[in-house]
């Protein structure tokens, strides 16, 4: 598949305005269609590579989840964000779709703190189990000392 | 949940259907870093495994949030501290490319010397520590590893003659490069080049022409290309499960189009594949090399002027994420910045991160004895799993 054809895929099928910038085709979703774009996006759009998912902490603008796929064939990729709001961390789980969402999810679970409802597994897997708080949030407090570490 | 799993050691007999749980690991001389995997074992067969990482955890993103952009490329050399070149090559294109700053062609080209003279060195290193993973079957199993760390001292010497480091160098700043050649360098690079070209054929024929490594590498561990792309692996990695992904072709940067090299594809997906791959890059990146000394152009290595603060390099508001080959595949930076002079987020993606997912779905079945030499075919750098 081409990026303006996914263009046009996007935008019939889902209602979303996807923007194209060079090879990349970036789609902001609502997050209840979040599975739905990346079920298009894996069965029919040909983005079977599984690049990263992670997160942005916009203050009280809320969360926002990331995620880039690739079509290695038609070497072009598609970014896909959704906005959670504020205060809100739920965002469902792509594992269902992709293998590699798993420790990308549990990743942006340990570091920012969003939920990813029907994960498997949703264990901190770079922090230690009993850390507290997710520090890549940016009200994450860097200088308090935590136990045992004071 | 893992842990409960791996208190949980039953003793049953000898009925040869008992499970034991066994750690592997967080200090096993195979792992090449701290990694701990909890097997799950039914005699000597795996069948449940829980890999367990971020012992080498330092929450770079955090960092690059706090550090410059002036300061943070020679920490970012710190994620994958084997192939420091292209860590901090990724970081420096992602701020270039939010900040749409221009890059000199001799800084371009100089990037790509350093990095693949990093991606024979790192990929010395993978060899020679493979090999003595898999022990004596070897002719003496410290032999391989000896020939490959002093070919790898070959190239740390040139990196020492460039940028007065050996092993993480802060090569690279956001505009070009910091060092230009010193005299004489290119000749020595040559030298070292060619050296290494007949060593490969030497270290093929060590290799190749012994059963046990063919025995113990071929048939194990094997990737499909579906479940390849599914976990999103890269590099060595996904070109040993026949899909021909190469961040230099596929999106090539850095002037990586001006030359001529294969990107050499296995389609088996075991651990042999994976050798073969490598040993062929080793070749491909020596040509490259090649063609980047006839092709030096003159000019400035750099298109930022000297610094007097720390602070003085401001990006404009704006994001993207930019990739590079590197010798474990792509590494990638998301840099959202915000007019500052430090970024509003960095998002790594470590390409040892990705590969290492691969573990838990490639271990069940296998022998416990053969989660070494596949591990090892992984090539996992663990400053990039846990950054």
């Amino acid at each position: 598949m081409t990026p303006s054809a996914a263009v046009t895929a996007l935008r019939e099928k889902l209602g979303v305005e996807p923007a194209l910038e060079g090879r990349v085709v970036s789609v902001d979703v609502p997050v209840e269609r979040w599975v739905e774009c990346a079920r298009l996006a894996r069965t029919e759009l040909g983005c079977l590579y599984f690049n990263w998912l992670s997160a942005v902490d916009w203050k009280e603008q809320g969360l926002e989840v990331l995620c880039r796929l690739d079509d290695l064939d038609g070497g072009w990729a598609l970014a896909m964000r959704t906005k959670l709001g504020p205060d809100r961390v739920h965002c469902p789980t792509l594992t269902g779709l992709y293998r590699g969402a798993d420790w990308m999810e549990r990743e942006c679970w340990d570091l920012l703190g969003v939920v990813f409802d029907g994960h498997p597994d949703l264990r901190r897997i770079l922090l230690g189990q009993d850390w507290v708080g997710h520090p890549l949030r940016k009200d994450y407090a860097v200088d308090t000392a935590y136990e045992p570490y004071r | 949940m893992a842990d409960a799993e791996a208190r949980k050691v039953i003793e049953m007999g000898y009925g040869g259907n008992e499970r034991l749980a066994m750690n592997m690991g967080p200090q096993h001389p195979s792992a090449h870093g701290v990694f701990r995997a909890i097997l799950t074992l039914e005699g000597e067969t795996v069948v449940g495994v829980d890999a367990v990482i971020g012992y080498l955890h330092r929450c770079h993103e955090k960092l690059g949030e706090s550090l410059t952009y002036v300061q943070y490329p020679s920490i970012a050399s710190k994620t994958d501290y084997v192939a420091a070149m292209t860590a901090e090559l990724a970081y420096v294109a992602a701020v270039e490319k939010v900040g749409k700053i221009e890059v000199p062609k001799r800084a371009q080209y100089l990037r790509v010397l350093a990095a693949e003279l990093q991606r024979i060195a790192s990929h010395c290193l993978w060899l020679g520590t493979w090999c003595l993973d898999m022990g004596g079957a070897l002719g003496g199993g410290a032999t391989v590893f000896l020939y490959c760390i002093r070919e790898r001292e070959g190239v740390l010497d040139l990196f020492e003659a460039l940028t007065g480091a050996r092993l993480l160098y802060g090569f690279h700043q956001v505009g070009g490069v910091r060092y230009d050649v010193p005299a004489g360098w290119t000749q020595n690079v040559r030298e070292t080049l060619d050296l290494i070209d007949s060593r490969v054929d030497e270290y093929e024929a060590m290799l190749e022409g012994n059963a046990f490594f063919l025995v113990r590498t071929q048939g194990v561990g094997t990737i499909s290309r579906e479940l390849a792309m599914d976990v999103g692996i890269s590099g060595p990695l996904i070109r040993g499960s026949g899909v021909n992904y190469d961040v230099r072709r596929a999106e090539p940067y850095s002037s990586y189009e001006d030359f001529d090299f294969k990107v050499p594809v296995e389609t088996a997906g075991d651990c042999y594949a994976r050798y073969r791959v490598r040993m062929q890059e080793f070749r491909e990146s020596i040509k490259i090399c090649r063609q980047v000394l006839d092709g030096l152009p003159e000019g400035p290595i750099s298109s930022r002027p000297g610094v007097k603060s720390v602070g003085q390099v401001r990006v404009a508001k704006g994001e993207g994420y930019t990739r590079v080959e590197g010798a474990r595949g792509e590494i990638g930076a998301y840099i959202v910045a915000d007019g500052g002079p430090k970024p509003y987020r960095l998002k790594w993606r470590g390409a040892s991160f990705s590969n290492l997912s691969i573990l838990p779905h490639i271990l069940i079945g296998t022998k416990v004895a053969d989660v070494v030499a596949i591990m090892g075919s992984v090539d996992p750098v663990f400053g990039e799993v846990d950054r």
